[in-house]
């Protein structure tokens, strides 16, 4: 079981989503977020005075998958966020150590789900 | 030491604005006195038992004196219920938006009144109620400059503003309910461009708008032109300013394309989903309670009471039908009640009264209401399957609206109703005469402004662009026109 964390432009949102569907994966929470990389921030400036923001807004997708959907999975995002241009993102896969579902109190691959 | 000097200051100032008050009041007292039309005798001397005799004539101009008061007071309290809807407008625009393109819209709408204030004043009032042929005006064309003995009514009136000689109150008054009204033409336009024009584009076609589009066809109505000759009755503007503002749009609309996906390579539609229903909200009723402005003022007078409080019933009526139909409407296609369609509905019961507002009853106003309520959902829809991307629903609310409201004149008007004779429209045995003044105009309004908004649109297309980038789009017109964002850090709102 592994749990991808994948962050990506918000104005692909609806892209990644439907790429995830297509490929089966149809669990995940989305969140806003704001971050920096590569990806130059902007200057902000407010009544007289500039700063040098660096944080853009992001969304950030949490996925907890069976290993045999990570690869799939991890496809599906950069189809559905790739632009192809600096501040796509980035995603990380990350050993999930238990999964329990609250409904029923199952756990492990059978929770993922 | 500071603080010593300090006062002294404030004593000195407090000194000189004592002065510079008394002094005005004085010029002001002064310049009062020759305002009256009448040769008056100055009231307080009436007041003296034994030295004048209470005559007609000094009652005919206490009372004169007194209706020009409480007419200049209705002008001017309405005008500014007329000035609030900027608020409505921006609230409902900035509302249906997203969140990452409210401060530019809230610009646009802020600063387009000040645009209208300043060109309405330049040029646009000269060319709309000067005195001049059936297509525009000629006399008293720059800084409302004319020649004027405003309040003098009728025969009385000497000036170069003729067309406005039935409403007894001073000029500026006139001026400024006029200039409210042109504002709300001009701040029709931004919801409908809204999240991919550039701001100084929108600037630059608002002076153009307000300065010589709205006042040229605003002169064939209202200002002694062309169409009011040809016995055509538009109130309070559904022709004048709505759909003014509508036809504006659509061509502003259709040289600026869609948003970016908004419509689907596969031709369905993409909901763009505003950021805040309760701004639309506090908009809608900030517009309905301003449109109380809107229409009774249009008097110009307070009169007995009774056409304004005609007026005012005929409005609330048609806005009240309007919201009940369009929620039903809604609620059958989309199977619950949109929110968005109701305030919809509600704008556009008030845009399609606006006409026919004095020249209808009360019971032909709801009828007018719930037509408009029912165009209005299937505007939006049309407009959608048509690809003409429109944000707020301003081409259904105003324009789709605003023809029919002229067109309901024709249908609905009963003559003298509140005192205008417009004669009878054709569901009241008038046959098609009025209806047929009306279309006139809904034709010629529609084809110069929207041939006219056209031209200036791609003269700017060309000259300084219209269009933003598509990544500032992407990115949010807040951060790429203004360098500030409505929303900055973590306060919930997604800018996808």
């Amino acid at each position: 079981m592994k749990l991808i964390i994948a962050i990506v432009k918000p104005e692909k949102l609806t892209d990644v989503k439907q790429a995830l569907v297509k490929a089966n994966v149809g669990k995940m929470t989305v969140s806003s977020v704001i971050g920096c990389g590569a990806q130059g921030g902007y200057t902000e400036s407010y009544r007289g005075a500039f700063t040098e923001v660096n944080l853009l807004d992001k969304v950030r997708f949490e996925i907890a998958v069976n290993d045999e959907f990570v690869k799939p999975t991890i496809d599906a995002i950069i189809k559905g966020a790739r632009t192809g241009k600096i501040g796509d993102g980035k995603i990380f896969v990350v050993p999930l150590e238990e999964c329990i579902m609250v409904r029923t109190g199952e756990t492990g691959p059978k929770a993922v789900g | 030491m500071k603080r010593f000097i300090s006062i002294i200051i404030m004593m000195v100032c407090l000194f000189y604005s004592a002065t510079t008050v008394a002094v005005a009041a004085e010029t002001t007292a002064a310049q009062a006195a020759p305002a009256l039309s009448q040769p008056a005798t100055p009231v307080h001397a009436a007041a003296a038992p034994s030295a004048m005799a209470v005559t007609k004539e000094t009652l005919d101009a206490v009372k004169g004196s007194l209706q020009v008061g409480i007419d200049t007071m209705w002008v001017l309290f309405t005008a500014f219920l007329v000035f609030f809807m900027n608020l409505g407008f921006a609230m409902v625009e900035s509302g249906l938006c997203r969140a990452k393109n409210t401060v530019n819209i809230l610009a646009k709408n802020f600063i387009v009144f000040a645009i209208a204030s300043v060109s309405f004043w330049i040029i646009g009032w000269g060319l709309m109620f000067g005195n001049g042929n059936p297509f525009a005006g000629l006399e008293g064309l720059f800084f409302a400059s004319g020649a004027d003995n405003s309040p003098a009514m009728g025969d009385a009136y000497k000036g170069a503003y003729t067309a406005l000689n039935w409403t007894g109150v001073p000029m500026w008054a006139k001026f400024f309910f006029q200039l409210v009204f042109a504002g709300t033409a001009a701040t029709i336009v931004s919801g409908a461009v809204a999240e991919r024009i550039k701001f100084h584009s929108f600037i630059f076609f608002s002076f153009i708008l307000v300065g010589i589009m709205y006042p040229i066809t605003g002169h064939w109505i209202w200002g002694g032109g062309f169409l009011q000759s040809m016995g055509m009755f538009d109130f309070a503007g559904s022709t004048v300013v709505h759909s003014v503002g509508g036809w504006s749009a659509l061509a502003g609309v259709l040289l600026l394309g869609s948003r970016y996906g908004k419509y689907r390579a596969d031709g369905s539609v993409n909901p763009i989903i505003g950021h805040s229903m309760s701004m639309v909200t506090l908009g809608g009723l900030v517009l309905w309670f301003g449109w109380f402005g809107f229409n009774p003022g249009s008097t110009m007078g307070v009169g007995d009471g009774s056409a304004i409080a005609h007026i005012a019933v005929t409005t609330n009526t048609a806005a009240a039908m309007a919201i009940l139909s369009s929620t039903a409407v809604s609620w059958l296609i989309q199977k619950k009640p949109d929110l968005s369609m109701i305030i919809n509905g509600a704008l556009a019961g008030l845009v399609a009264i606006t006409a026919p507002c004095a020249f209808v009853s009360v019971g032909s106003a709801a009828v007018i209401g719930l037509i408009a309520g029912v165009l209005v959902v299937f505007a939006v829809l049309m407009f959608d399957k048509l690809k003409i991307d429109d944000p707020v629903g301003a081409l259904s609310v105003h324009l789709v609206n605003g023809i029919f409201g002229t067109l309901a004149v024709g249908l609905f008007a009963q003559d003298k109703i509140t005192g205008t004779a417009t004669g009878n429209g054709l569901l009241f045995g008038g046959g098609l005469k009025l209806l047929a003044a009306q279309a006139a105009g809904v034709v010629a309004v529609g084809v110069f402004t929207f041939i006219v908004a056209c031209a200036v649109w791609y003269v700017i297309k060309m000259v300084m662009g219209l269009r933003v980038s598509p990544e500032e789009e992407i990115a949010g017109l807040d951060l790429g026109e203004h360098g500030t964002k409505a929303y900055p850090d973590f306060q919930g709102f997604l800018t996808k």
